[in-house]
């Protein structure tokens, strides 16, 4: 495989499969973990609300939550990646021995969003071959499906690459954690429609990019959603240009880690 | 033809807010020069290698390496030089092998390179490490696997910042020796040390810092000459008062132990004289080589 590349190409895919083998070599944590998170949300939340609840015609609950849970679990494991490997190699130092190399600041972030895109996509995937298991799932779009798996692993592989950058230490990556990833993926309707909240914070919910991610994720199995694929698609696609661009201008100056 | 130096630094100042750490340094560098840049804790000597390493940026000032400019052409630069870190750092989820791969392939080196990685762990004496994660190793080995990933993608230019800090004798020979090879083979080496016999016994050519500015740049034989050839060191009769005459040539006195410069062998029967003159006792009394920790005390005490 390796001798296919380029010496040109050799630099980012060696970060990208590093990146990749550092959170390999730790599955249990990085990957067994969120997938067994997500099915206790999921062994849970079914058995308390499947026979009351129905979002929409001919879903029952249990299939309308298993998308939301996959794609959460997809966006929340992408940022984890690119922000932990960051922060980790930060506070060790050993983040140096990849500024001290040629490889440019675009293809610093590149192999950094790849790897975080794979490990939402290997995360996704494992929750929905067991959910499989016991629900039977439809797909109506497997198109939008993977677009937006791919587009939002993307756009918080991006994300996480940002809080990595400028966070010194492991408490502001927690806070990053817990006052805007959990809140936003938990207020983005994965447990419920957001057509059943009160139109205020319906309103409030079309300000938070998940909503799109998981509106779109979830359109593409059963082709119904709150609101158009397409136009969520948009939102996310322009979302993840924008992250990237601050991302990259950070890299460029040199921001946090070139002083 | 003059050849390409293999570090130009022209003006270089580096602030650190208001502290000035780096106040104009003038440096060049040739091909196939072994180093040594000396100088007191927080002259200064880290915040240059890593202005060249990119690590960080002047306030002012151009660095090159073999030509290419660190800012503008940081790709080039980077690639011909390697650099070991003075700080200890290490990446904990791979071994000593991996990591080296690893270095290498950032620099575009594949499997072809394989073969100097081994040479490079087998003459760090890792050998027995090469499967050991780097968490594992002690503070020495982590050391040696941190020089092994300066020269894993086997670098032109070489920069050691203190590589034999916590570093056992047997390493530091095996090391040096290695190093030595590379220099005979044309990499031009750096070295900042606070083990001075190192540098007078390696470095062809001394940069001696301190608070931020170069006090002296030499090649070590001259700033030995600097020095006067011999001392002589006495250790007199608690209480002694030196005759004036002599007292000049002192040039260091650690309670009763009084060393001379001396520029001429001849000056120590002027010496003994003059002490005897004063009725002065010694208790004991010996002829010393000046070394590069004299130019360094010397140098770096009146700067
Ligand atoms: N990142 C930084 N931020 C602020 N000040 C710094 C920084 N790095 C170095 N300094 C200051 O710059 C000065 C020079 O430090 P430097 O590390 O270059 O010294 P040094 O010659 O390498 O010393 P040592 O022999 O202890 O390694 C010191 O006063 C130090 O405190
Ligand atoms: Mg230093």
């Amino acid at each position: 495989m390796s001798s296919l590349i380029s010496a040109r190409m050799r630099g980012p895919w060696t970060l990208f499969k590093k990146e990749l083998l550092r959170f390999w070599r730790v599955s249990f944590q990085t990957v067994a973990a969120p997938v067994m998170t997500a099915l206790l949300y999921l062994l849970i939340f079914s058995h308390v609300l499947d026979k009351h609840v129905q979002v929409y015609d001919g879903v029952g609950y249990t299939a309308f939550l298993i998308p939301g849970l996959i794609m959460m679990s997809v966006l929340q494991n992408a940022f984890a990646n690119s922000s932990s490997s960051l922060i980790q190699s930060k506070v060790m130092g050993s983040i140096i021995f990849v500024m001290l190399t040629p490889l440019s600041y675009l293809e610093f972030f590149l192999a950094f969003l790849a790897a975080s895109i794979i490990r939402g996509l290997v995360v996704g995937l494992c929750i929905y071959l067991v959910a499989i298991i016991f629900i039977d799932l439809p797909i109506a779009h497997p198109g939008f499906i993977l677009a937006f798996a791919f587009l939002g692993s993307a756009l918080l592989g991006a994300f996480g690459i940002i809080a990595g950058i400028w966070a010194d230490k492991f408490d502001q990556m927690a806070a990053f954690q817990n006052f805007i990833i959990m809140p936003l993926s938990f207020l983005s309707g994965v447990f419920y429609s957001i057509h059943s909240l009160p139109p205020v914070w319906q309103t409030v919910s079309h300000f938070n990019p998940f909503f799109y991610m998981i509106d779109g994720f979830r359109y593409g199995f059963f082709g119904q959603g709150d609101i158009s694929p397409a136009l969520s698609l948009l939102v996310v696609g322009i979302s993840f240009l924008l992250l990237s661009w601050l991302a990259l201008r950070m890299l460029k100056s040199g921001y946090k880690l070139r002083g | 033809m003059t050849m390409t130096p293999a570090i130009k630094i022209e003006q270089v100042t580096k602030d650190f807010g208001a502290l000035k750490a780096l106040k104009g340094i003038d440096l060049s560098i040739e091909q196939g020069e072994f180093f040594a840049l000396l100088g007191p804790n927080g002259a200064g000597k880290s915040t240059l290698i890593n202005l060249l390493a990119g690590l960080l940026r002047p306030s002012s000032g151009k660095l090159s390496v073999m030509g290419y400019d660190v800012v503008s052409q940081y790709a080039q630069a980077r690639q011909l030089l390697g650099v070991v870190p003075q700080e200890l750092v290490f990446d904990p989820f791979f071994n000593v092998r991996e990591m080296l791969r690893f270095q290498a392939g950032y620099f575009g080196r594949g499997p072809e390179n394989d073969a100097w990685v081994d040479e490079v762990i087998e003459s760090l004496g890792l050998t027995d490490k090469a499967h050991v994660n780097m968490r594992r190793l002690s503070g020495g080995m982590k050391r040696r696997a941190l020089i092994a990933q300066a020269l894993a993608h086997k670098p032109p230019v070489i920069v050691l910042d203190e590589p034999t800090a916590g570093v056992d004798v047997e390493l530091r020979q095996t090391m040096w020796a290695f190093i030595q090879r590379l220099n005979r083979e044309g990499h031009t080496i750096i070295l900042t040390t606070h083990y001075l016999e190192e540098a007078e016994v390696l470095c062809s050519r001394v940069a001696m810092m301190k608070s931020g500015q170069i006090v002296a740049l030499d090649t070590t034989a001259n700033l030995l000459k600097h020095i006067p050839g011999k001392q002589l060191r006495v250790t007199m009769a608690p209480g002694s008062v030196l005759p004036v005459v002599i007292a000049a040539l002192v040039r260091h006195r650690d309670g009763d132990i009084y060393t001379f410069g001396l520029t001429d062998v001849t000056q120590v029967a002027d010496v003994l004289a003059e002490l005897r003159q004063a009725q002065l006792v010694f208790t004991d009394m010996q002829l010393l080589e000046a070394d590069l920790e004299d130019v360094f005390v010397d140098m770096v005490g009146r700067a």
